[in-house]
């Protein structure tokens, strides 16, 4: 009570002062909370976020999480609590899971535990949907891990406003619209051009904002890496100094990931670093709650070491510390790079190649091996085997990566290659006596079905099934169902293995699994490529044949599914749970209600993208008709590169460039990259593949709500009706139903609107090569070329639609955009292609191939499934108004269908058969 | 005229009384509730105390009134169940925005009158935000710990056609009340949110009253007070609180808890003592008011008033208890960590 105890009742204004004999202060502390708060005070020590609950960097957790394990998931987030973890990061980017269900799942979940819960939560996701689902599920303030602008201010900005609109505090990458900041300057001129827009713009407040300015991987070996952690550092502390009440935080381990596997030299470099960073103001840092060495505890000299590699003092740092770590390194590792392994035993040179991939020193391996066995094959029943047996382990544990392996055949069959001649003759010698087959772990049959060219994938796993001692039998792509047939019965081989990648393939495959149940064949059949899915093959395929249907997702897959086929013990077992599982999915699937509503045709027809025709001029294109581009100059095409899918297709998931530099796959990816950036250099100077182009323009306009009339002024090219697909779900209010027709001028409005298409190849003349690499046994070379051609072929795309929107069409003259910004989309117009989302019935390609003469300009033909041969094509329409969207047709019904089908004068059937995909019924 | 930022500048600021225990007083049957416009209604509609809005206006009005009589200067619509959700129970869904802007305009009636006769103390409508009956951090099945019998975005739905409701009807506050889930709270902040700013008219003043619910000293979605301070702070509301639950006298470690970390006002409204063997609030008017009044001169709070049992009798008390008392006065804000 203060002194004025007794209110002055005369005067009613004067009134009594409370008990508030000093005057509070709040600071601008950063405050987060999950059931408690989490108070971030200048004397706060270093916070600890958790790392292991992400599914990126916890092959634990991911598998949890993956088999829907959560009541064991979480105990892996309680482990990070008891280890001192203060925030919890949630990361559930895996492409095998439906992000935003699981992070939502988990949370939920979590939110059920109150010794986890306890601590606030860090949403973290490069999807934006993903951390907006798990905002909406947790009660605490939490962290959103993370937005830049990466995708520019106006994304930014929006994605700011939501985070603000749920409380939840920031983490700002270093970003922008360009890339990645990787210097010291950039690394502050980003967070604080961020910093100004949401404090000025979006009203944050600066407390509530992290900086994660990227934290990369030193002592790479490439030099401009060294300084990576001093800019850092440095960058850190004028961020602090810039922004003082704003924070700092960083994925540490990044920092020593060029040391993975070396958990002393690790846990050195990341407290060392910490040391240093948080000197000059980090403030947090996602880390293993619990794995933090002690500064002063660490050895003196490796102390020293990490000192000099994190500080870049000097120029030996990288070399020191390799060295130091190989005399630390825990036993049985394989990863030297020295060349004592010279001086083994033959036995160990060829298991050593082989795990490394080596071929330098095969011949001479091989056959000094030969000369010490009594039988060539004993060579490759021994040491070889033995080798590879090594790798198949590893690759099963995930510690070797596809690109190795396919390294480690490549020696394998260069060896085996130099025995075969002596295998032969000696089989010729003892033809009497006995028998000299290989006795293989089984044969399997490879094929790409009928109409399809595609066969990375299928190659990818032929080697690995290869590896693991399994007799391949690849007969190639487009091969007819009876071929595949009667080479598996005249070889007795024991399993059937169908790739395919486009979509009229999934109904080959049908094919093939119905024929085999006519004919009478007891061997199971494995599925694979991407448009197959475990649905389509349980629905689908796996109705038409008794004997054992299974879909294998990837390569790594399919040494364990082939595994269990052909062992007699679990064979049975194995089939009956693949069956048991798919009758369920076969189940839920024909169970499904439809929860999306359609509209009746016509009501989608009514419901257009909306563009004002009236206030519309189409920009004339600067010419029309057919032109075609010859030989064009690969280093050119070059520049427009999209590495992303390339690395999908090794297997070897993540964004690029970051890929390069992850924990799990970087080395290897990195090394990967390097062998492609080698090869495609060759190709280039040596001008190994042809690269071509047709584009075309013409004048077209829409005459009914899905068809577009095109009518080219040349005589010699014919006028055609292109007949589009129509969005038939029910949209949200304001939300068009799409078809490509909408963004072509209706023929009502009198105005001339256009068209285009183009055609571009970059795989003539790889026949020659491939045949090369085949001859050579090195299939890595074979896939990685391929997968080149594929590259160049998309870039191709880019930079044709690039000069056309700027030159041949014009119609973006002024456009300035980086290969980023291409790759994500960023021009006006859009190039949907026949068979591709917007537009996926296959055959209206037929009618792009007249318009541009394509086959005899381009040199691509088209197989019966409208596959374009050589495999590394592209082709597609060209659509100008700046309106035009990439979308997809989604389900559609029976009445867009019928109408189709009298538009294509075609039968019901007919059309149903090629809009399968597509149909919302079943047929 | 006076802003509600000038007056509580100036003063202790009095909110109303219970609204439900005014309504029981008029005993109330069945058919009062129906009115002529639900006379065939197919559901029993007594208890549905917000209906009361629309069918008998004039007893809404009548207990503003008493309230503003005994001093409140700021009112509280009869709106605590009129979201969609709630009124699923008795099948009105449909009539969520009807009934806020009624409830809105009947209040905003009555303390415009109040506020013509005397000028110098404006009256204050705070549309009334409720809980609801369904919450998004619990779940209602023991055996499914991550199930959620409703969506965020059902809630934040329901809650902006509820405050476009009371926003359209004339409200001058939104007071979201009796938190005791936080995502809850933190829904009806979102959508209040996005309706000023899609729809550009001025926020209103938001006022936060969270529910402590025993002597764990946390909500029932189990949180200390701090943390729900914290993760409801980005509203930047116009004051922070505690109302229901407890009676004054369990609730006062958390009010002065509130009055240290809280950088708005702060606002306490207790029910009148803990129920006793009859659940009936019996906790007397001045026993009530000198609890408060202890709360007014240690400087905890800004904006005083009762939940549960409380009546303008109570209220009344309690004004004149804290009317010489000058309100806590806001913790400075500095920009720098020390």
């Amino acid at each position: 009570m203060s002194a004025n105890t007794s209110p002055n009742t005369s005067n009613e204004t004067f009134i009594m002062e409370p008990d508030q004999s000093e005057q509070r202060v709040i600071r601008p502390y950063m405050r987060l909370s999950g059931l408690e708060p989490l108070i971030v005070r200048p004397e706060t020590n270093f916070i600890n976020v958790g790392e292991r609950t992400n599914v990126t960097g916890s092959k634990k957790f991911a598998r949890l999480i993956r088999e829907g394990l959560y009541e064991e998931a979480l105990s892996v987030a309680r482990q990070q609590v008891e280890n001192g973890a203060q925030i919890l990061d949630v990361n559930m980017d895996d492409a095998l899971l439906d992000g935003e269900q699981a992070m939502s799942t988990f949370l939920k979940l979590l939110a059920a535990e109150p010794d986890i819960s306890r601590i606030p939560i860090m949403i973290d996701s490069s999807k934006f949907s993903v951390i907006e689902a798990g905002l909406k599920c947790v009660q605490g303030k939490c962290v959103v891990n993370s937005i830049s602008l990466k995708e520019g201010e106006a994304k930014f900005i929006e994605q700011a406003y939501i985070c603000k609109s749920y409380g939840a505090a920031v983490v700002v990458m270093a970003f922008d619209e360009h890339g990645q900041a990787d210097t010291e300057e950039k690394r502050v001129s980003f967070s604080h051009r961020a910093y100004k827009i949401l404090t000025e713009v979006v009203g944050y407040d600066p407390q509530d904002i992290i900086f994660d300015p990227n934290i990369f991987a030193i002592a790479t070996g490439i030099e401009e890496h060294n300084n990576y952690a001093v800019e850092f550092i440095n960058a850190t502390r004028r961020i602090k100094e810039l922004m003082p009440l704003a924070k700092v935080s960083g994925g540490v381990s990044n920092v020593s990931f060029s040391f993975r596997g070396n958990e002393t030299v690790r846990e050195a470099m990341h407290s060392v670093f910490l040391f240093h960073a948080i000197k000059a103001g980090m403030d947090m840092g996602i880390v293993n709650a619990g794995m933090l060495q002690i500064y002063d505890d660490i050895e003196p000299q490796l102390r020293e070491l990490c000192e000099d590699a994190i500080l870049n003092r000097r120029d030996d740092a990288t070399e020191r510390l390799i060295q130091f770590a190989d005399t630390v390194k825990s036993k049985g590792k394989v990863i030297e790079k020295d060349e004592t392994w010279r001086q083994g035993t033959v036995e160990e040179r060829l298991s050593h190649a082989l795990v490394n991939g080596i071929t330098e020193y095969v011949d001479a391996d091989t056959e000094e091996a030969r000369l010490k066995y009594p039988r060539p094959l004993d060579v490759i029943e021994g040491p070889l085997m033995d080798g590879m047996n090594i790798v198949g382990d590893l690759f099963g544990s995930g510690k070797m990566f596809l690109p190795q392996v396919v390294k480690s055949a490549r020696v394998m069959k260069k060896s085996v290659a130099i025995l075969t001649p002596y295998i032969e003759e000696e089989k010729l010698r003892n033809q009497a006596i006995h028998g000299g087959e290989i006795k293989s772990a089984g044969k399997i049959l490879l094929a790409t079905v009928k109409g399809d060219v595609h066969d990375i994938g299928k190659n990818i796993v032929g080697v690995v099934l290869a590896c693991n001692g399994y007799e391949i039998i690849d007969l190639g792509v487009m091969v007819p169902t009876e071929k595949i047939l009667q080479t598996a019965r005249q070889e007795k081989v024991d399993i059937i293995g169908l790739s395919g990648l486009i979509t009229p393939s999934l109904d080959e495959m049908v094919h093939v699994a119905r024929e085999l149940r006519r004919q009478e064949f007891d061997i199971p059949l494995i599925i694979g490529g991407a448009t197959t899915s475990r649905t389509h093959t349980a629905v689908k395929i796996a109705q038409e044949y008794a004997h054992g249907v299974v879909h294998v997702l990837d390569a790594s897959r399919s040494v364990t599914v082939t595994g269990s086929l052909l062992n007699k013990a679990l064979k049975k077992d194995f089939l009956a749970s693949v069956k048991a599982e798919y009758e369920k999915l076969n189940e839920a699937f024909r169970n499904k209600k439809p929860v999306k509503q359609y509209l009746p045709f016509e009501v989608a027809q009514q419901n257009k993208a909306a563009i004002d025709w009236e206030k519309f001029t189409p920009v004339k294109p600067k010419f029309t008709g057919v032109k075609v581009f010859e030989d064009y100059d690969l280093a050119e095409i070059a520049q427009y590169i999209d590495w992303q899918p390339f690395f999908i297709a090794w297997e070897l998931h993540g964004k690029f460039p970051q890929i390069l530099t992850d924990e799990v796959v970087g080395t290897e990816a990195t090394r990967l990259y390097k062998d492609a950036q080698d090869l495609l250099a060759k190709v280039i100077s040596e001008k190994w593949l042809g690269a071509k182009a047709v584009i075309g323009i013409f004048p077209a306009n829409a005459t009914a709500p899905d068809t577009i009339q095109v009518t080219p002024e040349q005589a010699d090219i014919k006028p055609v009706a292109l007949e589009f697909l129509r969005q038939q779900i029910k949209k949200a209010p304001g939300q068009p139903n799409q078809s490509l027709a909408d963004y072509i001028a209706p023929a009502s409005y009198g105005k001339t609107d256009y068209i285009g298409g183009f055609a571009v190849t970059a795989g003539i003349g790889i026949e020659k090569w491939l045949e090369k690499f085949k001859a050579e046994h090195d299939d890595y070379n074979s896939i990685m070329l391929k997968a080149l051609a594929d590259r160049l072929a998309e870039a191709f795309t880019e930079l044709m639609h690039e000069r056309v929107r700027k030159e041949f069409w014009g119609y973006a003259s002024e456009e300035h955009l980086s290969n980023e910004a291409l790759i994500r989309e960023e021009y006006m117009g859009i190039r949907p292609a026949p068979g591709y989302p917007a537009c996926p019935e296959h055959t209206e390609k037929y009618k792009l191939f007249d318009l541009l003469n394509a086959t005899e300009n381009v040199g691509i033909t088209l197989t019966e499934s409208l596959a374009m041969y050589p495999a590394a094509s592209v082709s597609g329409w060209y659509f100008a108004n700046p309106e035009a969207r990439y979308f997809g047709l989604g389900k559609i019904e029976k009445d867009q269908v019928t109408d189709y089908a009298a538009r294509k004068g075609w039968t019901i059937e007919e059309a149903e058969k090629w809009l399968r995909p597509n149909l919302e019924y079943d047929i | 005229m006076k802003s509600l930022q000038d007056c509580a500048n100036e003063r202790v600021l009095i909110i109303d009384g219970a609204m439900g225990t005014m309504i029981q007083r008029y005993k109330l049957q069945e058919a009062d509730y129906r009115g002529t416009r639900f006379a065939d209604y197919h559901m029993d509609l007594k208890g549905n105390n917000d209906l009361l809005n629309l069918t008998q206006p004039q007893i809404i009005e009548a207990i503003h009134k008493e309230y503003l009589e005994a001093g409140a200067d700021i009112i509280e619509t009869n709106t605590f169940s009129s979201t969609s959700i709630a009124m699923a129970d008795y099948d009105m869904q449909a009539l969520a925005y009807e009934l806020n802007v009624a409830a809105a305009r009947l209040a905003k009636k009555a303390a415009a009158e109040y506020t013509a006769k005397n000028p110098d103390k404006p009256r204050f409508v705070a549309g009334a935000i409720g809980p609801l009956n369904k919450t998004l951090s619990l779940s209602p099945d023991v055996n499914n710990p991550g199930y959620r019998s409703v969506s965020f975005d059902e809630v934040a739905d329901a809650y902006a056609e509820q405050i476009k409701g009371l926003s359209d009807g004339g409200a001058d506050i939104l007071l979201i009340e009796t938190i005791f889930d936080t995502l809850n709270c933190k829904a009806a902040i979102y959508a209040i949110k996005k309706y000023f700013r899609e729809s550009g008219k001025p926020e209103l003043p938001i006022m936060i009253s969270g529910t402590i619910t025993d002597a764990s000293g946390r909500t029932l979605s189990g949180q200390t007070l701090e943390a729900f301070y914290i993760s409801v702070m980005h509203a930047n509301p116009f004051s922070i609180g505690l109302n229901c639950a407890l009676g004054g006298q369990q609730m006062r470690p958390y009010v002065e808890e509130l009055s240290n970390i809280a950088s708005c006002y702060v606002s306490c409204y207790p029910n009148a003592g803990l129920p006793n063997a009859f659940g009936e609030y019996d906790e007397e008017p001045e026993d009530t008011a000198c609890i408060i009044e202890d709360f007014a001169s240690s400087g905890f709070v800004n904006i005083v008033g009762g939940c549960c049992g409380t009546t303008p009798d109570h209220i009344r008390h309690i004004a004149q208890h804290v009317k010489k008392i000058a309100p806590r006065r806001k913790p400075e804000l500095t920009d720098t960590l020390a």
